[in-house]
């Protein structure tokens, strides 16, 4: 219903978790990795990481690439893009809450 | 530009309604009908009064700042970690009202501030930024 904040939300949620976040960043500054890479810096189990990846890839954060028996991650920096243009969100945000106002005031005639 | 207009941001709406300001006020001031077209509320027109704008997503803090029937209305915004300030004017025209709805006061800086000392944002964002400052 109100587009503007749920792709926030997603971002903000996923995000807030400090081992997740962790990880994201890895992957960030240090390209692609295996599970295994991961899960060796992560200081938590390979199930435990292979869980937040899965999480993160939900939010569109990372993206997963099949090689061999082994499964690489890398980050997808422009799913990022809607914590960067907020002007931009308000902008469409308030569009539609004026579009219902006007057909609110239309109703009022009524 | 001037400096202030370099430090802050701004979104502008601005439209000429087919209606009087005193019938777009109610609009604007009546919890029921601010649920109408924005979101379920406590809004009250008194200045100083906090209120909440609720919705499936969440809700936005509020605080009643200016309330000068029929012409303007202002209150503070904050969510997601953002403050700002949504300011109506209400200017009457020979058809109507020109409706205009300015929301102040992003810094460029705080849309890097997102719940920054409580999850650690504003270092997460720094690094993200000389990353892509360094792929560039």
């Amino acid at each position: 219903m109100y587009l503007m904040p749920q792709p926030h939300d997603i971002l903000f949620k996923t995000l807030a978790d400090p081992t997740r976040r962790a990880i994201f960043e890895r992957l960030c500054r240090d390209g692609d990795q295996t599970v295994a890479a991961l899960t060796a810096r992560a200081g938590v189990s390979q199930p435990a990481v292979s869980k937040h990846l899965g999480i993160l890839k939900a939010a569109g954060l990372v993206r997963d690439r099949h090689q061999g028996r082994q499964t690489h991650y890398s980050a997808q920096l422009d799913a990022l893009a809607p914590l960067t243009d907020w002007t931009d969100r308000m902008t469409r945000f308030w569009e539609r809450r004026f579009d219902a106002l006007e057909d609110l005031l239309k109703r009022m005639d009524q | 530009m001037t400096e202030t207009a370099t430090e802050t941001r701004s979104v502008v709406i601005e439209r000429e309604l087919p209606h009087a300001p005193e019938k777009i006020w109610r609009a604007l001031t009546q919890p029921h009908l601010i649920a109408e077209w924005l979101m379920t509320n406590d809004f009250q027109p008194v200045a100083g009064h906090g209120f909440k704008l609720s919705a499936d997503w969440g809700a936005v803090d509020c605080t009643v700042l200016d309330v000068e029937e029929p012409r303007t209305l202002s209150y503070t915004w904050q969510a997601m970690g953002l403050e700002s300030i949504v300011t109506w004017t209400l200017t009457p025209t020979p058809n109507g009202t020109r409706l205009r709805m300015e929301q102040a006061g992003f810094r460029p800086d705080q849309t890097q501030a997102y719940n920054g000392a409580k999850f650690g944002w504003q270092r997460f964002l720094a690094n993200l930024e000389e990353l892509l400052e360094r792929e560039a």
